[in-house]
């Protein structure tokens, strides 16, 4: 368990060490991985669909396989790619940034990780197995209900696995944030990100439940022959679009907020001043955040809920522009009169801005519920949620790695090919989307296999397809940045950027207890102020001592191991009933794994003082 | 630092359950954990709610539910919520005998709810031929008291597991949190059974 | 930690003091569930009068539940306060909306 234990090891040492970590670096890391490799699955789905739609009438992809396309586009992306990525960016700075030495629940920690990897691998395995999901990545019932073969179950048994995980993550970093803050670091001096992380807990706690709810609701009617959505036994599939949309509007804020932190500490790094009104910030933030649960029903403005309902939704909708906007504002004051530097971080996250912006207007048009009925379902809508989602979250995801990557892996990313590939992407991205609100109004429907010619739509169409594999190539520079980074990349310092918060205080990439000594934090920026008071380092609010560091576990990887079993069993029990053998399995393991996890102590190790200080030499 | 937190009386912390970091991390995690609870529920009895009078031509709620059972079921489960309140003063006032009792009485009331629903399921099924599949009404009444059930029955087994295990190693700071947290989660278990049966039953009953 | 160990006997008074609060709260709390159950049992009121009143004592009876036997009244529990009320305001919502915007 020593220090230096853990350095000379084999690949099945290495491997070995991966899947038992309780590390939230390391849990960090496997989120990378596993939420790059679903990236890059989801970004090639949307190839496929913007091939298709090259020209008119084109046979690219059959219709059935079209419509698995596109749901397995955005449930990828969602479920498996974005979210999962914001979640390792959370797991690997919100711990050094509150200055804690790990997470409140570093078993709970690498138990979502798993359960995330295996639901999506099950999702995945649809494509082998008869087909993937067809119903779209909202599954509207009665199609999701009606959908033959096994490809909804998928849907189904593979998000209520990875979103146990979820939920379990943001009950974690909660917990963390209220109790293991570094002596000093009052919510009020909290790095944007730390508190963008703390209210996008909060949601996943609200949200995800709902999500539970309703995918339990649709398995139980798809295979164990109830009738919630079965208009004939008196079922109401009104139902099932609450209980997404209750769970999925506060979702894209999931999404979302964590990139608003992470653009307000990179901007703040690199204009060299402190993030203008950072306390109009926060309460922008947890504004956002509450008006987030009550706007699902703009989703459906079309359903038919009746016009005080609309109208209620409507306003709503339109207030979220206001602390949106204070947000922009503040943005923009940050920078001004700043000392900035424009690197790869700073590019993405300077165009996050007007491309967001355009986004959230769009998103006030679509909020007018009698235009609605005009936009719905058509490409206005399809550019609308790009526009923020790719403009704003996927942007955010490539500023944060360019600008944690060093405190990652202690290496800097290539600005060459950073740059490269953030003008390929943001030029493809443009050229993709901004076509498509005209498509849209236009009348191009969304989720359509084929359009025909001559309507006024193979232009645009061209054009749109055109930008995806600009996209698809600044996608692919960004790849070869990373595993060219990864061999000769240049080594970091501690704190490359000149940085303003705790994490920056630091090695890069950080030992595995983070600090040796809990840092003293004195203010907003702790970092910073150190350096303009020259002495350019944290002081210890504790004399070096020795250190508590959890027992790592193989039990969160054989838990899931055992849900995705069980995963298996519901969906075939449905055609044999020998296959409920494998749910009590795959329950029987996981189940006995919480056993063994409950009666066991688990008193975790110290490294001691001694340690500690032959490591300083 | 040592690996043995037993308590005597001399050095019990007001508070064992929160005395340590991980006590602390575990009471916060299972509150918010109730937090969403909370919502994983209100979206049950929405369901319920919105698809209550679909009946389908089969029984309607005023048909089936009788009054005595429910009530039976109710102080069952009222009570082991005060038998486990017992059990946390005799927690923080370090008498482990008497807290593992009370426990015990706890898990016994828990049971006898558990048989009581069990009952009840039967009876529907075999009485009136009311079941999961009848009706939307059906499915929703089975998904939300079974959902609270599945959690009787969860909080059963995770308080003999912990109760069995410490039998012999008496109360200490790292299992203090454990005892501590399950008995807010059974709290939280009888306050979704005050609302099943004001909502479901009696409602059901007034119409 | 000598002044935080309840070896004296103003702590064991205190638990006391609580657990009768318990006990009281407690003997409410059946109180309000035989009032709940004889309203519908005795079928005196009408629909209109007997629903909002089982739900105030139910959402009474809850607050005790989790104020006095959950300790939500006590210091230290501001933060499973806030998220219970959070939970609580989403739960509202989402009920709501299934009662009221769900057409048939």
């Amino acid at each position: 368990m020593s220090i230096a234990a853990a350095q000379k090891k084999g690949f099945g040492a290495f491997i070995w060490d991966y899947l038992t970590t309780v590390d939230h670096k390391k849990i960090a890391h496997l989120y990378l991985v596993g939420g790059g490799f679903f990236f890059l699955l989801g970004g090639l789905e949307a190839m496929f669909i913007r091939i298709q739609l090259i020209k008119p009438e084109n046979d690219f992809l059959s219709a059935g396989l079209y419509n698995e396309m596109i749901t397995m586009h955005g449930t990828t992306m969602i479920f498996l790619a974005a979210m999962p990525l914001l979640i390792g960016l959370m797991n690997a700075i919100m711990p050094l940034q509150i200055g804690a030495r790990d997470v409140a629940f570093p078993f709970l920690n690498s138990l979502g990780f798993w359960l995330f990897m295996f639901g999506g691998i099950l999702l995945n395995c649809s494509w082998f197995l008869g087909g993937a999901p067809d119903a779209g990545w909202t599954s509207y019932t009665p199609l999701s209900t009606q959908s033959p073969g096994h490809g909804v179950d998928f849907y189904v048994l593979g998000l209520q696995i990875s979103g146990a995980g979820t939920l379990m993550g943001g009950i974690n970093f909660l917990v963390t944030i209220v109790t293991m803050r570094a002596p000093g670091m009052t919510y009020m001096r909290m790095p944007l990100f730390t508190w963008t992380t703390f209210v996008t807990s909060v949601l996943i706690l609200f949200a995800f439940p709902a999500l539970t709810v309703g995918l339990f609701l649709l398995m139980f009617d798809r295979m164990f022959g109830s009738a919630f959505f079965d208009v004939a036994l008196g079922g109401n599939a009104v139902i099932w679009q609450h209980l997404f949309w209750i769970f999925g509007h506060p979702e894209v804020y999931i999404l979302i907020l964590p990139a608003f932190g992470v653009f307000s500490d990179i901007l703040s790094t690199f204009s060299k001043k402190r993030l203008f009104g950072y306390t109009a910030m926060v309460f922008a933030t947890i504004l956002i955040a509450f008006l987030g649960f009550m706007v699902w029903a703009h989703h459906m403005f079309t359903v038919g809920l009746g016009p005080v309902a609309n109208a209620i939704f409507a306003i709503a909708t339109m207030a979220i522009a206001v602390p949106t906007g204070i947000k922009i504002f503040n943005w923009l004051a940050t920078m001004w009169g700043g000392s900035i530097t424009i690197n790869s971080a700073m590019l993405w996250s300077l165009a996050f801005i007007p491309s967001f912006t355009i986004g959230g207007m769009t998103g006030v048009m679509l909020a007018s519920a009698v235009a609605d009925y005009q936009y719905h379902d058509t490409y206005f809508v399809v550019a609308h949620f790009h526009y923020v989602i790719v403009g704003g979250v996927v942007f955010g995801i490539l500023a944060a790695l360019h600008y944690w990557w060093p405190k990652l892996f202690g290496k800097i990313l290539n600005e060459a090919m950073g740059k490269w590939a953030f003008w390929l992407f943001f030029i493809g991205f443009h050229l993709t989307f901004f076509i498509q609100h005209f498509l849209g109004l236009m009348g191009m429907p969304r989720r359509y296999w084929v359009f025909l010619e001559d309507q006024g739509l193979d232009t645009g169409n061209l054009v749109s397809t055109i930008g995806a594999l600009l996209m698809g190539l600044g996608g692919l520079i960004f790849v070869i940045n990373i595993i060219y980074t990864a061999f000769k990349g240049e080594n970091a310092s501690g704190d490359p950027w000149d940085g303003r918060t705790l994490e920056w205080a630091i090695p890069s990439p950080p030992p595995f207890y983070n600090f040796k000594q809990t840092p003293l934090v004195r203010g907003l920026d702790p970092l910073w102020i150190e350096k303009t008071e020259g002495k350019g380092e944290m002081t210890g609010a504790e004399p070096i001592g020795d250190i508590h560091m959890p027992d790592g576990s193989i039990l969160p990887f054989i838990m899931s191991i055992g849900f995705f079993i069980a995963g298996f069993g519901f969906i075939y029990q449905t055609d044999q009933k020998a296959w409920l053998l494998a749910v009590f399995a795959g329950m029987g393991i996981a189940l006995l794994c919480m056993l063994i996890r409950s009666l066991k102590d688990y008193h975790g190790y110290h490294i001691t003082k001694e340690e500690l200080e032959r490591e300083a030499d | 630092m040592s690996h043995d937190h037993s308590l005597n009386p001399e050095t019990m912390p007001q508070e064992p359950e929160k005395a340590t970091l991980e006590g602390k991390n575990k009471f916060l995690g299972l509150w918010f954990f109730l937090g969403g609870e909370t919502v994983l529920f209100a979206s049950l009895f929405g369901t319920y709610l919105a698809l209550r009078n679909s009946t389908a031509n089969g029984p309607t709620a005023q048909d089936l539910f009788g009054l005595e059972l429910v009530f039976i079921m109710t102080m069952l489960l009222l009570t082991s919520s005060l038998t486990s309140v017992y059990a946390m003063y005799h927690m923080k006032n370090n008498d482990f005998k008497k807290m593992q009792l009370w426990l015990g009485i706890t898990a016994f009331l828990g049971i006898g709810f558990l048989a009581c629903e069990i009952y009840e399921f039967y009876h529907y099924i075999h009485e009136y031929e009311f079941t999961f599949r009848s009706s939307a009404f059906g499915s929703a009444f089975y998904t939300l008291v079974g959902f609270h059930g599945g959690h009787v029955a969860f909080g059963l087994s995770w308080l003999i597991a912990i109760m069995v295990r410490n039998a012999k190693r008496g109360l200490n700071l790292y299992n203090a949190p454990k005892y501590y947290t399950f008995s807010l989660y059974w709290h939280f278990i009888d306050v979704v059974w005050v609302f099943i049966f004001t909502v479901v039953y009696l409602m059901g009953k007034v119409g | 930690m000598p002044d935080n160990t309840n070896t004296n006997s103003f702590q064991k008074q205190k638990n006391k003091d609580e657990m009768k609060k318990q006990l009281i709260s407690f003997a409410l709390m059946i109180g309000f569930t035989i009032i709940a159950f004889a309203i519908v049992a005795a079928e005196v009121m009408d629909k209109m009068f007997a629903v909002p009143l089982l739900l105030v004592l139910a959402v009474v009876q809850v607050a005790f539940q989790f104020y006095y036997f959950m300790h939500m009244k006590d210091r230290g529990h501001e933060f499973p306060a806030m998220m219970i009320y959070g939970g609580v305001w989403a739960a509202v919502l989402t009920i709501a909306a299934l009662v009221a915007i769900v057409w048939w």
